[in-house]
């Protein structure tokens, strides 16, 4: 039984209370004495030459302070890329400049061309309808196919062709892995979409610049996920500013979901504005603006090909993506098809073999980057419909299939470089088949029937590999930081504590498990434990939370220092009750001589550390303050199986989730109700995915799905209630709380359990369909069963619009 | 210019307005009250709803020269008199019905609206009720729970430690 409020509880968020009283602090209520207002002025087009901008009429508007361009910035860099990436022929990445308003190009509707700051967002707004912009439109390129085509539109001028990269992983393998599939008992190959997406947190972006003049330093206030980041970024690349006179505070955020990882190009502006117009400037992005200005999400197509031998044994795998990376490179958005994605092809399986090819290339659309999962949905998604496609080929039972060739043995080095430390894969799967129901399925079936309706059930296993460190292995590969994490635990006099930490919440309750850890740690009341972070200028170096991080990095680096915390007030007891630090024990906040009733309360050892009258001063400085850094020794592990069950109505094509079952194992938990929370959140999202969401342009680059008319948002009519479990437990073996992360595992594993159930409910009906491609809309569905363009002709034509397809 | 009052959660407040001014902006910039929320412009996501007048209403689309002379309750009106949670509010922290917070203004505003409408609802209710409410983390799956849970209906509870 966990302790009230320690390791192990469902302790209620203490967040909770000012966010449902209407006293949270996001960046938007925010304002600043004499603040003014900026507005973008962005591209309708998604290709053009800009002849000219005149904006005399524009800064004669009322209000108006002044009209940017990119003349304004001809001192600053470009928006940096934080990951390069080496091409199997051995040269790196093609990297364009991505300026912070366009140089003379547009490259996707929503480059900012200018942009006007006025005293009140009205004006500016007034104003930007008043500025003239003479623009030849360029034809633009959409499809990545397309776009590699000799003659094709090249989105840059200054580089030699639309491909970012071509990468191959494991190269070495590419033959042996080519001859297993040329040799193979069976082959099954499977060409699928993974639909571009768009992470939409509630919140919409918001940057605020200010400067002061007195101490020459600047401060943001920004949407972040990782103000950290952003400062080194934005400080170091792009504006000049040294790290101690630029301070980034990420306040309440209001979701991520990998959105607000990135450095975009209004915080560098609004920081640099405000210098400019020495008065604060802020940016608040419109809903409309998100759409089209915040990085999109997924956008692969790939083909992939599974071989087994006459025993069902899988022998080799052979994928081949083009990835899209939109106009310009966001700041992980060369990690995601890579690094993030073909190190987890091997999933949850014994496969020797396995070889991985990604095109990533420009196109005229909105940059993409990591999305919740980032890579490993799409390796995910693609692994268990081939699985499921072989088993169905085949003939057997995709359970056994999967059984078959479970990794089974621990630690597991894959042949995509990665080891895995811990895992169970029959546990989850075993758990997810008793919580699903699945031996009732048929029972269920007959009643879906009888009702004229079609029924299907779908399995998916996942693994993702989280907890993004070390920076020895990621710097390797490409990136540019180190990946690390860092806190400072200070302890006060009276023995209340404040955690200062580089992870940051935007809804994952770090205010909570942060201190539930810390608590148990000493033994004192939660409430004792305060967690700050977001604020550059009071917590040490921070790479943010991402990557399903926080926990598994940021709280081991919590824990490193709470344990040198607890050394020297060990110390300091030892020294106060006349004992050896060795002999005394901390249990329940009290410091005790072993095997005696000598005996002093975290406080008064506190206490002693402040008021060092009987204190060993020749031994140890007076004060209780610890900094750790914790760098992984490698990635987590989380893995689970899901099973999702749907009703398909064969006259509508409309897929209705009636079942949804996710068996984790995120390795040990802190707080079991925060844990089934970001599983739940995730599942709507990979649900989304697969039944609604879709990101869309049209030829000429227009983005269709531009607002939440277009863009199909989950609503609370689309789900079940979920069955989520998370009691298969194999702790991580190399950090301190043997905790893997669970942010992402939702959105990883539920697509191709939707998409698997999906396909079932045809077979079973007879129609053999081999797949259908995400979202599985009821045009799309039925005219899978009916053939032809379905009835909705307008929906699907919008569909087939989907960028990468 | 024009001058429009309204009683806000029980207190007379007054500010000066263009015609093109919001609800919530009148709220949130004129008065500063920023617990009401504004997640898009196509008034889709809920992230705005205040009670006008006892209806539930988006106030982003609604002119603050609309509601002038009309009661307007605000999530910063939801607490009990003594300042702790009221019922609704309580049962989203019980029930875990909130993670980032964004949605959760408009979430519970909407939540009281439909207890006020149909004190027992059903889960299905519930999920219909809330088609204008988007919420982007949670799944709904607490939500609506919570919501179940305050209208004083049995739920699951949380989960098992
Ligand atoms: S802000 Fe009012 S509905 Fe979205
Ligand atoms: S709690 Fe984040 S949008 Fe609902």
């Amino acid at each position: 039984m966990p302790k009230d409020g320690g390791i192990g509880a469902s302790t209620k968020r203490r967040e909770d209370v000012r966010f449902l009283t209407g006293t949270g602090r996001y960046t938007d209520d925010i304002n600043l004495p004499g603040q003014a207002y900026v507005h973008f002025v962005r591209s309708d087009v998604a290709h053009g030459r800009i002849r000219s901008i005149d904006p005399s009429t524009a800064e004669g508007m009322p209000g108006v302070l002044k009209v940017f361009t990119s003349k304004d910035f001809e001192a600053a860099g470009g928006i940096p890329c934080g990951w390069q990436i080496t091409s199997r022929d051995g040269s790196v990445m093609q990297e364009p400049k991505h300026p912070i308003l366009a140089e003379g190009v547009v490259r996707h509707v929503g480059d900012p061309i200018a942009a006007i700051v006025a005293k009140s967002r009205e004006q500016a707004r007034d104003a930007a309808e008043a500025l003239e912009i003479d623009i030849e439109e360029l034809p633009a390129v959409m499809n990545m196919r397309e776009a590699l085509k000799d003659g094709a539109p090249q989105v840059h001028d200054s580089l030699d062709s639309n491909l970012c990269f071509d990468w191959g992983f494991v190269e070495e393998n590419r033959e042996a892995v080519d001859t297993a599939i040329r040799e193979a008992a069976h082959v099954t190959t499977l060409e699928l979409v993974n639909n571009r997406l768009i992470a939409n947190p509630m919140e919409p972006r918001v940057a605020i610049g200010a400067y002061d003049m007195a101490a020459d330093s600047h401060t943001l206030y920004t949407t972040s996920q990782n103000p950290h980041v952003i400062r080194l970024l934005m400080g170091a690349f792009v504006l000049n500013i040294p790290e101690h006179k630029l301070r980034v505070v990420a306040p309440d955020v209001g979701g991520g979901f990998g959105s607000k990882i990135y450095h975009y190009a209004e915080e560098a502006f609004c920081t640099y504005a405000a210098k400019v117009l020495r008065r604060p400037v802020k940016w608040t992005s419109s809903r409309s603006e998100a759409f089209m200005s915040d990085a999109h999400g997924r956008d692969h197509v790939t083909k992939i090909e599974l071989a087994l031998d006459a025993d069902h044994n899988f022998t080799a795998l052979r994928t081949e993506t083009h990835a899209n990376m939109g106009a310009y490179l966001s700041t992980f958005a060369p990690a995601v098809p890579t690094w993030l994605h073909g190190t987890l092809m091997a999933g949850n399986y014994r496969t020797p073999l396995v070889y991985v090819n990604v095109k990533a290339v420009f196109t005229n659309t909105v940059p993409v980057d990591a999305y919740r999962g980032a890579g490993r949905p799409e390796a995910t998604f693609q692994l268990e419909r081939v699985v499921d496609k072989a088993a169905r080929e085949l003939g057997i039972d995709p359970v056994e299939l999967r059984r078959k060739n479970f990794i089974t043995e621990f630690p597991y080095a894959t042949p995509v470089a990665v080891e895995y430390d811990t895992g169970d894969y029959h546990a989850t799967l075993d758990k997810v088949l008793e919580i699903s129901d699945w031996a009732g399925f048929d029972a269920r079936l007959e009643k879906s029937r009888a009702r004229g309706k079609l029924r299907g059930i779908g399995l998916a296993h996942y693994i993702e590999a989280c907890g993004i460190a070390p920076s020895n292995l990621v710097g390797q590969l490409g990136a540019r930081a180190g990946l690390f994490e860092s806190a400072t635990v200070r302890v006060n006099a009276t023995g209340g504590i404040t955690v200062m930490t580089g992870s940051h919440s935007h809804g994952q309750g770090h205010a909570t498990t942060f201190a539930q850890v810390v608590a148990d740690m000493i033994g004192i009341d939660a409430s004792q434990v305060e967690i700050s972070h977001g604020d550059t200028a009071n917590t040490p170096m921070g790479m943010g939370t991402y990557g399903s991080r926080s926990i598994a990095v940021g709280g081991s680096a919590m824990v490193k220092a709470t344990e040198k915390i607890i050394a020297k007030a060990r110390k300091i007891a030892a020294h106060m009750l006349e004992a050896s630090a060795d002999d005394i024990e901390l249990k329940d906040g009290a410091f005790t001589v072993a095997g005696t009733d000598k005996s002093l309360n975290w406080g008064d050892v506190t206490l002693a550390a402040y008021v060092p009258h009987n204190y060993p001063l020749d031994e140890i400085e007076p004060g209780l303050e610890e900094t750790a850094f914790y760098d992984p020794a490698n990635f987590t592990f989380p893995s689970g199986a899901y099973v999702c069950e749907v009703e398909v109505d064969p006259e509508t094509g409309k897929v209705e989730v009636q079942g949804f079952a996710a068996a984790d194992d995120f390795g040990n938990v802190i707080n079991p109700m925060i844990v089934e929370g970001q599983v739940q959140g995730g599942l709507a999202q990979g649900i989304g995915q697969a039944l609604l969401e879709a990101c869309a342009y049209d030829d000429d680059g227009q983005l269709l799905s531009a607002s939440y008319m277009d863009y199909a948002m989950p609503r609370a009519y689309d789900f079940p209630m979920f069955k989520v479990d998370s009691s298969c437990r194999t702790p991580c073996t190399h950090n301190p709380l043997g905790v893997k992360g669970c942010g992402e595992a939702g959105a990883i594993g539920s697509p191709p359990a939707v998409v698997n159930a999906v396909i079932d409910a045809l077979h079973r009906a007879g129609h053999e369909i081999p797949h259908i491609d995400m979202p599985m809309t009821p045009n799309r569905v039925w005219s899978a069963i009916h053939g032809g363009a379905g009835p909705d002709k307008d929906g699907e034509t919008m569909e087939e619009r989907s960028v990468g397809a | 210019m024009t001058k429009v009052t309204m009683n806000v959660n029980g207190r007379s407040r007054s500010g000066e307005v263009e015609g093109r001014t919001l609800l919530v902006q009148f709220l949130r910039e004129t008065l500063s009250m920023t617990g009401t929320h504004v997640g898009c412009d196509t008034s889709q996501c809920g992230a705005c709803v205040v009670h006008v007048d006892g209806q539930a209403v988006k106030s982003c689309t609604m002119l603050a020269l609309e509601a002038d002379g009309a009661e307007v309750t605000t999530i910063e009106g939801m607490t009990n008199a003594d300042g702790s949670l009221g019922v609704i509010q309580q049962a989203f922290q019980d029930y875990h019905g909130l993670q980032c917070g964004f949605c959760t203004p408009g979430m519970v505003m909407s939540a009281k609206a439909l207890l006020a409408e149909n004190p027992k609802p059903s889960e299905e209710e519930i999920r219909e009720y809330l088609e204008g409410n988007i919420c982007r983390c949670t799944g709904y799956h607490n939500i609506v729970k919570a919501i179940m849970a305050a209208s004083g209906q049995q739920v699951e509870p949380v989960a098992a430690e």
